[in-house]
């Protein structure tokens, strides 16, 4: 356990909780930002560097950049926010609850496997074997995803062209 | 004195944190001279020989003005926004090749702040991340225009980094690594003709996709014609409205730099980076001819690779200011409209064509 | 309807060819021309004056800062008669006239003179009319003068401290003296 896993660790569970306990919407976005960061350092101490910049790339450049815009309109000030009934309080405890015991249930049995260093791959997490194992192992699943990523790319682009007969300006 | 590598590796961090620093400092200077020149002026002359001190006198301007916070602000985020936009915009700048190896006896000094082999997505990730700051700025102003800029700028951004992306897959195609350091050395040729290396710039089998990816940096670093987020004509100032001080010129000098590194990654894909034409015939006529051994002969080549790129870079920050003081700024839903529907297209038959040549074997 | 001037353009709204729709050449055509410009104030004369070390020369009828004259003996002309403080349309000037005692007649040309004369150069609208009305010759609007900026209200108004030209010829203003009849239709004529 070196000191930098204990802290990306540190960060990563108080930054998680931030999520959960912040009052201000933007705030928790914030803070899940911060999380993905740290998640980022911990796969690049597991030498998946491929990894981390994508996790940086597509979570917190794009998607996080996506939830900050949908709050930001949505303008939740403290003053605006709802009260909530105490039935939808009680449900959500209830649930989240339950979803932690589930979780508690399903890991209590798991045993770490831990890795052989004589056979294991230092290089695993890097971009050219990261490239062969999907194009040689998985090839099918990825060509379909990506499909389906072409698919709605040509649909958001046909969404914005412009309808015959719409002013031009 | 025994220095260890890794003193010499943070050496050339601490330099390049001062380059880009000073590149951006002097920028700021070096538009208004453009600016003034392209519209028949004289520009800043009064602050020391040529005006050169003005970015100085600037700078005690900003940190002498009144720090303000506005009214029901989010004061903690209203300091955060510009500081992250400054990191960010600086540590891009880390993973750039900005030089060959300098060989001193024992000690090889890269002249790279540090090298990882995903140094593509790293840049591209820090762009990416970029827009927080403003984002951030621009929502704890409490202020509904520099709402509206922020806001602007994140979709502004988002669509951009799909093309500028997409445009990079095709220079990925040909390189088949993502480090900064191997593209650049994929751009030196052996072919025996006379502009030898200025054919394997990347430039030369990509046109497309390098007119592309500069129109996306122009987005990306929010500059004219793509300013839609600090537009003063709809929003007052966007996103930065309600800024004054250090805080104001923070986001300013984050833009400088972010042109900076723009400027320099465009380099380094499509243009060769440290490369210079005829460096070999050099190096053989400096060992062959002057005598020199191998290793200083090597070191010359290196520096002046070095003096090369940045010739690259300031000509580029040079295009950026003489774009801006050209063009008008696009409108908000033609900007829109030629990120989604031209350029994401464009770039997608980009990638096609590339993967159609490199499996005819016309470029490898 | 019919076209009353012949002016009228019809506009026909065609299709964009493509090398319009693209853009691109027009970016190139804007490009060139600010270049152009750039190597125009690299090389030419720039239209820029630079104002503290250069100044823009004034036009010959340009009418200034106020000087009370003094004549070729050095005495004021000024007989306070008032004329000037009547004929200003912005009623910026004020005067108390005195008498002259005996022993003053180096000081004074008549034997009526100012004893105090201002000038509020805040209310002053420079149109030259006292000047027109002086019967002896002695407030003139210099041509090369102007009031300068200041931070008080008070500064703006002009005494005889600030207003009587200097005692040595050397130190007077050269210009701001009447036109000759001569001189007058010469300036017209440039003027035509």
């Amino acid at each position: 356990m070196s000191p930098l896993f204990l802290f990306l660790s540190f960060v990563a569970l108080l930054s998680a909780l931030g999520v959960v306990l912040a009052k201000n919407p933007v705030h928790s976005v914030l803070f899940l930002i911060l999380t993905f960061f740290t998640l980022s350092g911990h796969y690049l101490l597991l030498n998946a560097q491929f990894l981390a910049a994508v996790n940086i790339i597509v979570y917190a450049g794009a998607i996080m950049v996506l939830f900050l815009f949908v709050i930001m309109f949505l303008n939740l000030n403290e003053e605006t926010e709802p009260h909530k009934p105490a039935l939808a309080k009680f449900a959500a405890a209830i649930a989240g609850g339950s979803l932690l015991l589930i979780l508690v249930a399903a890991m209590r049995n798991v045993n770490p496997v831990g890795y052989d260093p004589t056979s294991f791959d230092s290089q695993i997490g890097m971009v050219d074997r990261l490239g062969l194992v999907l194009f040689q192992q998985y090839a099918l699943p990825f060509e379909l995803a990506s499909i389906l990523l072409l698919a709605a790319m040509v649909g958001s682009v046909m969404l914005g062209k412009r309808e015959t007969g719409e002013r031009n300006f | 004195m025994d220095f260890p590598p890794l003193a010499w590796q943070g050496l050339v961090v601490l330099v390049v944190f001062g380059v880009s620093l000073l590149i951006a400092t002097y920028s700021t200077y070096a538009e208004r001279v453009i600016a003034a020149f392209l519209q028949d002026r004289v520009g800043p002359d009064r602050a020391g020989p040529f005006g050169l001190l003005q970015p100085l006198a600037d700078a005690v301007k900003l940190f002498t003005k009144e720090e303000f916070f506005p009214a029901g602000a989010n004061r903690a985020l209203f300091v955060f926004g510009p500081c992250l936009a400054m990191v960010t915009a600086l540590m891009s700048s880390a993973v750039i090749p900005f030089g060959n190896v300098l060989q001193f006896g024992e000690t090889a000094i890269h002249l790279q702040g540090i090298e990882i082999n995903v140094g593509m997505l790293y840049v591209f990730g820090m762009v990416s991340l970029g827009v927080y700051g403003i984002m951030i700025g621009g929502w704890a102003s409490n202020n509904k225009f520099s709402l509206l800029g922020a806001i602007r700028a994140a979709s502004q951004n988002i669509s951009y980094e799909i093309a500028m992306g997409l445009a990079l897959i095709a220079v990925l195609m040909m390189s088949g690594t993502l480090s900064l350091r191997e593209i650049t050395f994929q751009q030196v040729s052996d072919a025996p003709f006379v502009w030898q290396d200025i054919f394997n710039w990347n430039v030369m089998k990509q046109p497309l996709g390098f007119i592309i990816f500069i129109v996306c940096a122009f987005a990306e670093t929010n500059r004219t014609p793509f300013d839609l987020p600090e537009c003063e004509t709809e929003l007052i100032g966007g996103y930065h409205t309600e800024y004054s001080s250090m805080k104001m010129g923070l986001y300013l000098f984050a833009e400088y730099i972010n042109v900076f590194v723009a400027s320099a990654v465009m380099s380094v894909l499509y243009f060769g980076g440290f490369n210079f034409p005829f460096q070999a015939e050099l190096r053989n006529w400096l060992v062959s001819s002057q005598g020199l051994e191998l290793v200083t002969a090597q070191n010359i080549i290196t520096i002046l690779g070095l003096v090369g790129l940045f010739a690259k870079i300031f000509s580029f920050i040079f295009f950026f200011m003489w774009v801006r003081w050209t063009l008008p700024r696009f409108r908000y839903d033609q900007l829109m409209r030629l990120g989604w529907t031209i350029l994401i297209p464009l770039a997608i038959f980009n990638i096609m064509l590339t993967g159609g040549l490199i499996t005819f074997g016309v470029i490898k | 309807m019919e076209s009353l001037s012949k002016r009228a353009k019809v506009l026909t709204k065609k299709p964009m060819t493509l090398a319009e729709r693209a853009y691109l050449p027009a970016i190139f055509q804007g490009l060139s021309i600010t270049m152009q410009h750039f190597f125009r104030a690299a090389t030419k004369k720039q239209v820029t004056i630079r104002y503290p070390e250069e100044t823009r020369p004034f036009s010959p009828v340009f009418r200034g800062l106020h000087v009370l004259k003094r004549d070729e003996a050095g005495r004021e002309r000024c007989t306070a008669c008032g004329l000037c403080a009547v004929a200003c349309p912005a009623e910026a000037i004020t005067m108390v006239a005195g008498e002259r005692k005996k022993g003053e007649e180096n000081l004074y040309r008549e034997e009526k003179y100012a004893v105090s004369y201002e000038i509020n150069m805040l209310r002053c609208i420079f149109c030259g009319l006292c000047e027109e009305a002086c019967p002896k010759a002695a407030v003139y609007l210099q041509a090369d003068k102007m009031a300068p900026p200041r931070f008080e209200r008070d500064e703006f108004i002009y005494g005889k401290d600030r207003l009587v030209e200097p005692v040595t010829p050397d130190n007077r203003s050269k210009r701001g003296i009447q036109l000759t009849p001569e001189q007058a239709d010469k300036l017209r004529s440039q003027l035509a």
